[in-house]
């Protein structure tokens, strides 16, 4: 029976496991390939849940995570598992599957001596989980292969055993073969991750040092902090330090979640599990901070540690002006749960009030909002989003642009942009296609591998900006689905940047200004105006729309002037039909926002601002 | 009378109005609507409620429709009088449909001669009624005078064959001047009614119809642009493409050019109307603009009484059912708020060439529509521009 018996468990009682019977692994993989499943299998294997209680995708918490079958927030499971007489305790460490997490999987994984690389036997390894697996391998983590799903028809385990082989080293044979689903495999894999995975090392008798892989806000107990002691221990009431802003908490509770959480009397080394100190807001408990004692602090920190950078910036308008302070109590709450998220009220002359966002990418930018929406009932309007430019005028002074419309005018030295890494996973057949959607994206083709004779790693350097308006849905409409991105920000580069102005009669609409690449400003202007063009309802008057680089005019539509709006009949004395309709109109033109003196329906500026939306998940939920 | 009736409340079943309909009645007009809902086609166009033989069924018909409408005539009497309303002389009647005059003019005297028994008509009054080209002749129409019909209003539409028929309009319009000058002959005034805006027509096709109907030296005109209403058969044939849409740009330059020709010789005095002198003007439609009572009588007719509407039932059966069995055919009907009553009273009252008071309108709203050329003004009152008739939707929301 792997099930250790109530005798054997003795010997891993959490603050009383010796570190040679500990496992921390995570498990490394794309969305849809099976993680969700997997674990909740070895929840049921473990006997941890039972059958009775298990709901799919026990770990996943939130609705949204459950629906989109991704992960967003990790957890850590303590999971008791027997090989020949011995009983060890699990640590599961679940990571976000998303590169704008990337950050956070980094900490995940520096929790963890080993990982899960699970890939999808119909499917094969995709570009993200690449990233995340030679973020492992740099991590120094044991890697153990695992073909899932191999119960589908199209499953094609040899193929996908020796493109993994070729990835990581080693032999096809090596490649373990499960199915979450019918739970074939998983005991042989939890007995692999005893056999393979390192048992965590660390000094007992150190001053303590834990590191803080996630936190996350609970409505009932405040921040739960995540964490992997490394040296020393851990107990209840004692003092701890934050190291890197010397914050002091009382550690209220300790425990271990298995998988509820279950208070413990401490964590010892290589241990994992959460802490509750009382703070609110999880920007005192930080990921990838270190955790010592106050009285006996470490002298150095475990290192790692840095502040989320926000790299996507975009402004969330209510639709409702009169819901701004919805909005505001809402995002106050968010930031509660979302170390990244931070946001700065704005006022924008065509939207009114709102807030200037940045986000860690666009996937953290559409959960955030999708949240906003949802849990908060709001209806919010989001500008296109845009990177950070920094901008160096002639006379030496310099400006970070995080908003198009603070763009500075005058003689303007330098503008740099960030670029990011791309990889690009794809079938063969989509390489040229993908070459010419990369290139006009300005983006630098920095080499290509053949992983198999059908599949191939493509590596390009692309501006930021020519990624976050619309380039994954372009990639995957040009490689029908296939072929999966990655990208790291590494740098930034010098360019031939301006800006884009949209005049409505004249009237600057800011929320239309965009930074785009001198070669690419007369399209996006011709675009607009167009656009517009088409959204905006004929006035009593005619209405100019011009695109403007400075002063200078790059493209004109006009609206021509409506000539008649008058219904010529009453119907014989309906008049209370006619009547109805003017009332209808009038509340119609309250949700209208004026520009000068041109009325611009909401909807005109939700389609303009959104018909490219950004998107960072599949293209089958991309348009709204 | 669109097929779709407004939401509103339940009417009671026995009529009665409110006593805020009470206030200043004294001083309002009180106006007649006959609703005759019966055709020999239905043209592709119209959603009035109106019904064609066989679409009509057993149950009810032609023959006896007069004796219902002469049953709701002896009911709004009697709830006018129950509700505490003054005793009021009709001072105008109007027969529309569908088609009056596929009645036997026997019954549109019947109907006629109900009003004048119970509620009274009032000297000088005027008394329409709608006819189509094609169903009058020189008898008929000296029948209708005898009955006391003063005005008769033609369905001339256009006299372009290829408009015609894409109004499924089935008249001779080589017939018109004849049955104009028998009307005249018989001593009615004569209106001319054109429709402008049809699928196909052209600018020349719509002169051809305007110079036509000034031809026959009419009294009035009234021109009103084709409205394609869902449900119809013309709707259909614009949505599959088979007809081009109508565009509100050609309905401008169209009405212009009705308003250009029309105004040698006519007036206009309500934004689709047009008369010869003011003493021709249609006293049963201003009475409208101008917030009049008027009881209007048949299937779906819709009344008016101190800030009260409401709407009949549509089906000439469930109609008729309702007033055998004692009760209101009311299917529903709104009390008008303050709020309701500017609107309508901006809404309406503007459409007149007689001018709207400034009194109690915002000063700039009326700035901005005299410098943007919507009205004109002169002390007291503003007056719409031929292009502020255009937009007059835009006028009346600056307004309100």
């Amino acid at each position: 029976m792997p099930i250790p018996s109530a005798s054997l468990s003795a010997s891993i009682a959490p603050a009383a496991t010796a570190p040679q019977l500990l496992r921390n692994f995570c498990i490394i993989a794309h969305i849809d390939h099976g993680k969700s499943t997997l674990a909740d299998r070895m929840l049921q294997s473990t006997g941890v849940v039972d059958s009775r209680a298990m709901r799919a995708q026990y770990l996943d918490r939130m609705d949204i995570e459950r629906e989109r079958g991704i992960t967003i927030k990790s957890q850590a499971v303590r999971m008791p598992w027997q090989l020949d007489e011995t009983a060890y305790a699990l640590n599961m460490i679940d990571t976000p599957g998303h590169v704008d997490f990337t950050y956070e999987v980094s900490r995940s994984l520096a929790a963890c001596e080993g990982a899960v690389l699970l890939v999808d036997a119909a499917q094969g390894i995709e570009a993200q989980t690449l990233a995340n697996l030679y973020l492992a391998m740099e991590n120094d983590l044991t890697i153990i292969p695992v073909l899932n799903k191999i119960d589908l028809p199209a499953a094609q385990p040899e193929k996908y055993a020796e493109e993994l082989a070729k990835l990581i080293g080693g032999d096809p044979e090596d490649c373990m073969r499960v199915s979450g689903k019918t739970g074939v495999g998983v005991e042989a894999l939890l007995d692999r991750i005893v056999r393979d995975i390192p048992a965590p090392t660390g000094d007992a008798d150190a001053p303590a040092r834990a590191m803080i892989f996630d936190s996350v806000y609970d409505t009932y107990r405040g921040v739960v902090t995540y964490v992997r002691v490394v040296d020393g221990q851990l107990s209840p009431r004692e003092k701890i330090v934050m190291m890197s802003t010397r914050a002091t908490h009382e550690l209220l509770e300790i425990g271990v979640s298995a998988p509820e959480p279950t208070p413990t009397k401490g964590l010892g080394v290589g241990e994992v599990g959460y802490l509750i100190t009382g703070v609110k807001d999880v920007r005192q408990s930080r990921v990838g901070d270190t955790v010592t004692n106050a009285h006996k602090p470490a002298e150095q920190d475990l290192g790692g540690y840095s502040f989320p950078k926000p790299m996507v910036f975009s402004g969330l308008y209510p639709i409702d002006g009169s819901d701004y302070p919805v909005l505001r109590d809402a995002l106050d709450k968010l930031k509660l749960n979302d170390a990244a998220l931070n946001y700065e009220p704005e006022t924008s002359a065509a939207l009114g009030f709102g807030f200037r966002c940045g986000f860690l990418g666009l996937l953290h930018l559409e959960i955030v909002r999708e949240r906003l929406e949802r849990e908060f009932n709001l209806d919010l309007i989001s500008t296109a989003p845009n990177v950070i430019y920094e901008v160096t005028m002639e006379d030496g002074t310099e400006h970070v642009v995080t908003n198009p419309s603070e763009y500075p005018a005058g003689k303007i030295n330098e503008v740099r942009e960030p670029v990011v890494r791309c990889t690009i996973l794809t079938p063969s057949e989509f390489v040229g296609t993908i070459m010419e959607l990369c290139q006009t994206r300005r983006g630098v083709l920095l080499g290509m591998d053949y992983l198999s004779e059908e599949r191939v790693e493509m590596r390009y350097t692309l501006p930021m900006a020519e990624i976050v308006f619309d380039f994954f849905d372009a990639l995957k409409s040009r490689t029908r689905g296939y072929a999966s991105l990655d990208y790291e920000r590494t740098g930034d580069q010098v360019a031939d940047l301006v800006k884009v102005d949209i005049l409505l009669q004249g009237e600057n609409v800011d929320a239309f200004s965009s930074i785009q690449h001198k070669d690419k400003a007369y399209a996006y202007g011709v675009m607009m105006a167009g656009k517009l063009r088409e959204l905006i309802p004929r006035q009593q008057f005619e209405v100019p729309i011009q695109a403007a680089v400075g002063s200078r005019i790059i493209a004109r539509e006009t609206i021509r002037a409506i000539r008649k709006d008058v219904l010529a009949k009453c119907y014989g004395g309906d008049i209370s039909r006619k009547r109805k309709l003017l009332e209808k109109q009038k509340e119609g033109k309250k949700r209208m926002k004026t520009i000068g003196r041109v009325e611009v329906p909401q909807e005109a500026f939700i389609a303009a601002l959104s018909s490219d939306a950004p998107t960072g998940k599949d293209a089958k939920d991309a348009k709204k | 009378m669109s097929p779709q009736l407004p939401d509103g409340e339940v009417a009671p079943d026995d009529g009665t109005l409110p006593a805020s309909a009470l206030e200043g009645a004294a001083e309002r007009d009180l106006g007649v609507y006959l609703h005759v809902p019966f055709c020999r086609v239905r043209c592709g166009y119209c959603d009035f409620n109106t019904y064609t033989a066989s679409e009509l069924g057993g149950g009810t018909s032609q023959a006896t429709y007069a004796a219902d409408a002469l049953a709701e005539i002896a009911f709004g009497a009697e709830v006018l009088r129950r509700s505490g309303l003054p005793e009021r002389q009709v001072s105008t009647v109007f027969v529309g449909g569908g088609t009056p005059t596929l009645l036997p003019v026997a019954d549109l005297a019947a109907m006629v001669d109900g009003v004048r028994e119970t509620w009274g008509i009032a000297p000088g009054a005027e008394i329409t009624t709608e006819a189509n080209p094609d169903s009058v002749t020189p008898e008929s129409l000296a029948a209708l005078v005898a009955a006391g019909f003063t005005r008769v209003s033609f369905g001339v539409q256009s006299v372009v064959p290829h408009v015609l028929a894409t109004l499924d309009r089935t008249h001779d319009p080589r017939r018109v001047p004849d049955v104009v000058r028998w009307a005249r002959e018989a001593g009615l005034a004569v209106s001319v009614d054109l429709i402008y805006g049809t699928p196909g027509e052209s600018l020349a096709d719509w002169r051809a119809s305007l110079e036509a109907a000034l031809a026959l030296e009419p009294d009035h005109v009234s021109a009103y642009a084709l409205t394609v209403e869902p449900g119809t058969a013309l709707h259909r044939r614009v949505r599959s493409g088979e007809l081009p849409a109508p565009t509100g740009d050609d309905e401008a330059a169209k009405y212009e050019l009705a308003d250009e020709i029309l105004g040698r010789e006519l007036g206009w005095y309500e934004i689709s109307n047009w008369a010869r002198t003011p003493a021709d003007r249609c006293r049963h439609n201003l009475a409208y603009w101008r917030g009049a009572d008027w009881w209007g009588v048949g299937p779906g007719a819709h009344s008016h009484v101190g800030g009260v509407r409401w709407w009949n039932v549509k089906h000439p059966r469930a109609y008729a059912g309702r007033l055998a069995a004692g009760q209101s055919p009311a299917q529903g009907r709104e009390i008008l708020d303050g709020d309701a009553r500017r609107l309508e009273r901006v809404m309406l009252g503007t459409r007149l060439a007689d001018g709207f008071p400034t009194a109690g309108l915002d000063p700039r709203a009326v700035s901005t529509l005299i410098a943007d050329e919507l009205v004109t003004f002169r002390p007291g009152t503003i007056t719409l521009t031929r292009r502020g008739r255009l937009l007059a939707d835009t006028v009346v929301h600056r307004l309100t």
